[in-house]
């Protein structure tokens, strides 16, 4: 057991050296400086207090993406539409605030009843994907894609048609919510600890789940073997329904969050890849809800890290992407390679 | 050519498969590799033909100590090995696969491949037409087309994992005398089986393997006796009948029909009484597994009526079933009936009713174990089931099931297991009767067939013979039934 753990730590640190190899040489090949370009990412991200608050505003709706595929790869799904999910969450939570913004409720209840317009928002899209999948015979990956891009042609309706800004509609958004609607922040920044707290708590629900409850230990055995979880009583296709919604109501609170605590309006691309970006940490970490916390962060710091790089050295700000997906690839190929050579286990 | 294999080990987590084995075969032997399962035999065969290497030892072929990589490089070696799932590729020709694994060139050179291939099919007496798809080939002949393959790749010595599973008797016999030909021709024949009969029938000399250990080799005349303890540590004997029928009625079929796209069972009427066992045979296919299925919710029927207990559950689904008490094992048991991945604890603590939201993993751990002892699975509560022996995986699966049950569905409730298992297998299956558990299930095998049910239904392309007294019948007259004469006799009242 110990060493087990001593032999999959070295194949981890070997392809985490094996990715940066890889990058070194395209930051070779299109002529910048390495190393003063990695010192750049880490000041970027770490260099300002600023900075670290940028990561951790990043790092909330990440950390609950991730929560919702965990739950999702959890039951053997491919939950491939979770960004369009996101994508819905804020469509619904926008929806809720514009609805009530000029009514006499208070502004602290606007904001619950947004964030659950949100949840639900995600979880209604997640279930769609589940229901073309149960009832339809539609592969998740496909039914998601489909409806990923439906999601967003709806974004861009409603931001350039019902509910465009007074005057000129733009792809900066709908016109921004009063601020008595937005989540509280800590005094002089944009970080709110009630996004920050709301994302820590979902992931510490999900560890739980998936590691200490009958419910958690159905949907593994339902992802693993549905035919075998069938014989054994488990209603399997109401399981997967389950994981859907589950998932899409983490990833709905995510856009929520986006609304409410970000950008305080609806802006095309709101979901910022983070629904992508979810799945790469749920596979980097082998689906332990564990290490979810740590990566997603490493992962955030990276998104952030990496935006400064275009002025510096005019490299594409998507280059730290490239880095992750580059990580995420090295890793899967070193578990193959473990399993090829060590044996399973 | 000479095989020596010294000091093998190989161990997977925790369990030791192979320890220190030692074995010399020379040219020209047919050598048996005896043992139940799990106790290491295909693991030394994956091994010696280099599906998996050994943790520590040495192979030496010849007097040359050789390193074994893959299965290509084994055939290098001369080394080949004929797997108990014929490894060929089905939507070929016979010829293509033939050709394939060759080394070397670009085209296959069909013309003198072909020539090849009819020399080696005509010395051994085989008939295979070249130009049909493998598909429609039977297990039997997709083996000798195997066998001619390995041989024309330069194999000189042939490992068979269990060939006698699943080819009719006729097939045996050739097999065998293939087998006596190769060894004559100088080539290194391992026989691995858990069959006496044919090991006795067969091989120069035996080895006996036993939790991974070399426990003994021996040569003929062999003594069953003898073999059997030495496989087992102990003599066994097989149990007999036991009826227990009460007069309640756990099961009754009206007029019972089921259908598939290609099959239908109709009119099937049965009372099934409590403690009771009712064997199904019939060719594989005949329609046996539809009605097992039917009769555990699986399957809905289009028409007649199930009642179980008194209770009208026609047109139920499986969940009903299984409330009522109604338990089916698959015969995959990887595929349906365990979930790879997944612990033995795990598996227990799903079998069960869920006890309030969290786990509790301390219970399921000691539930596990007294189960696993109950049910003398070799393993672990934190072993995964697919680490688990085919034998203990099968225990397992009855070690699961919930109590108290009603009525038990197995299919195929010991294919592929040895003499020990099948018997304890069946003694903790007559145990559930003695509590008042009816079982219902199939098999390929006649003798067991008559051996452990009170009474048998026979299948035959979707027909059904009435319920006949197992006491009644032969294996001849089974077989009979089976392959689809004595069915007249039957119907004018005889037996019934």
């Amino acid at each position: 057991m110990k060493k087990n753990t001593w032999v999959n730590l070295g194949f981890q640190v070997g392809a985490l050296i094996l990715a940066l190899l890889i990058t070194t040489l395209i930051l070779v090949a299109v002529g910048a400086p390495p190393l003063k370009t990695y010192a750049s990412i880490v000041s970027g991200a770490f260099g300002s207090k600023d900075d670290v608050l940028e990561v951790l505003i990043t790092w909330s709706p990440l950390l609950l993406t991730t929560a919702g595929v965990l739950v999702t790869f959890a039951a053997g799904l491919w939950n491939i539409g979770v960004e369009g999910q996101m994508v819905l969450g804020s469509i619904f939570t926008t929806w809720v605030l514009r609805l009530l913004q000029n009514s006499q409720v208070p502004p602290a209840l606007i904001i619950v009843l947004g964030i659950l317009g949100g949840v639900i928002g995600g979880a209604l899209w997640a279930a769609l994907a589940g229901a073309l999948k149960t009832f339809g015979g539609v592969n998740e990956i496909f039914g998601g894609l489909g409806l990923n891009f439906v999601a967003t042609a709806l974004t861009i309706y409603l931001v350039f048609g019902p509910w465009k800004r007074p005057g000129v509609a733009s792809m900066s958004g709908t016109q921004p919510f009063p601020e008595s609607l937005w989540l509280p922040t800590l005094p002089k920044t944009e970080l709110s600890l009630w996004a920050l707290g709301i994302s820590v708590l979902v992931i510490v629900i999900v560890y739980f789940l998936l590691r200490g409850t009958h419910l958690g230990l159905r949907l593994k055995a339902v992802g693993k073997n549905p035919k075998a979880a069938f014989l054994m009583g488990i209603p399997t296709w109401q399981y997967s329904m389950f994981a859907f919604l589950l998932c899409g109501a983490f990833v709905g609170l995510s856009g929520a969050i986006q609304v409410v605590s970000v950008y305080h309006r609806l802006l095309p691309n709101i979901s910022n890849g983070y629904g992508f970006l979810g799945l790469l940490v749920a596979m980097l970490i082998n689906y332990q809800a564990l290490w979810a916390a740590p990566i997603a962060f490493i992962f955030a710091a990276l998104n952030i890290g990496g935006v400064q790089l275009q002025i510096i050295y005019k490299l594409s700000s998507s280059f730290a992407g490239a880095f992750q997906d580059l990580l995420v690839l090295m890793v899967l190929i070193g578990e193959g390679a473990r399993q090829r050579f060590l044996g399973k286990g | 050519m000479n095989v020596e294999l010294k000091d093998i080990h190989k161990t997977f987590g925790a369990v030791r498969a192979n320890v220190g084995i030692n074995l010399a075969i020379p040219a020209g032997t047919i050598q048996g590799i005896l043992g139940e399962n799990g106790a290491g035999k295909s693991t030394l065969m994956k091994i010696l033909s280099g599906f998996i290497r050994a943790d520590r030892g040495e192979i030496i072929l010849d007097g040359h100590p050789v390193v074994i990589r893959s299965p290509a490089d084994a055939i290098r070696h001369g080394v080949g090995m004929l797997h108990q799932d014929p490894l060929d590729i089905p939507p070929l020709r016979v010829i293509d696969n033939f050709i394939l694994g060759r080394e070397g060139g670009l085209l296959p050179g069909e013309k003198e491949a072909g020539r090849d291939f009819e020399r080696l099919a005509e010395q051994f007496s085989f008939s295979l037409d070249r130009e049909a798809y493998v598909d429609s080939l039977t297990v039997g002949e997709r083996q000798q087309l195997e066998i001619l393959r390995l041989i024309w790749l330069g194999a000189r010595v042939l490992i068979f994992d269990e060939p006698t599973t699943g080819i009719s008797a006729a097939q045996k016999e050739k097999l065998f005398a293939a087998l006596r030909l190769l060894a004559e021709q100088g080539k290194t024949v391992l026989f691995v089986s858990h069959k006496l009969e044919d090991v006795e029938g067969l091989c120069h000399r035996v080895a006996v393997l036993r939790q991974g250990v070399l426990v003994g080799e021996a040569k003929p005349p062999y003594t069953t006796k003898q073999l059997v303890e030495m496989m087992f540590g102990k003599t066994i004997s097989i149990g007999d009948r036991n009826p227990c029928g009460s007069s309640d009625v756990t099961l009754r079929l009206q007029k019972l029909a089921v259908e598939d796209y290609r099959l239908k069972v109709q009119d099937v009427t049965l009372d099934v009484h409590c403690g009771e066992v009712i064997g199904l045979a019939g060719m594989e296919g005949s329609g046996q597994a539809l009605f097992l299925r039917a009769t555990a919710g699986l399957i809905r029927a289009v028409g007649g009526r199930i009642e179980l207990g008194g209770h009208d559950l026609t047109g139920r689904n499986y969940q009903i079933f299984k409330k009522h008490g109604v338990a089916f094992l698959p015969a995959s048991r990887l595929e349906e009936g365990l979930i790879p991945g997944l612990n033995l604890t795990e598996h227990f603590i799903l079998a069960e009713e869920p006890e309030g939201f969290f786990i509790n993993w301390e219970k399921g751990r000691k539930l596990a174990q007294r189960r696993i002892t109950d049910f003398n699975v070799r393993g672990t509560p934190a072993n995964t089931v697919e680490s688990l022996s085919g034998g203990n995986q099968q225990r397992a699966l009855l070690a699961l099931l919930r109590e108290p049950l009603h009525l038990l569905l197995l299919e195929h409730p010991t294919r592929g297991l040895d003499i020990e298992s099948t018997i304890y297998i069946w003694s903790k299956l007559k145990e559930r009767c003695q509590q008042g558990t009816s079982i219902l299930f199939m098999s390929s095998d006649l003798e067991e067939i008559l051996q452990y049910s009170d009474r048998v239904l026979v299948f035959f392309s979707g027909r059904v013979t009435p319920s006949l007294e197992a006491a009644t019948l032969t294996t001849e007259k089974l077989g009979e039934l089976i392959g689809g004469s004595g069915w007249t006799e039957l119907a004018s009242g005889k037996n019934a």
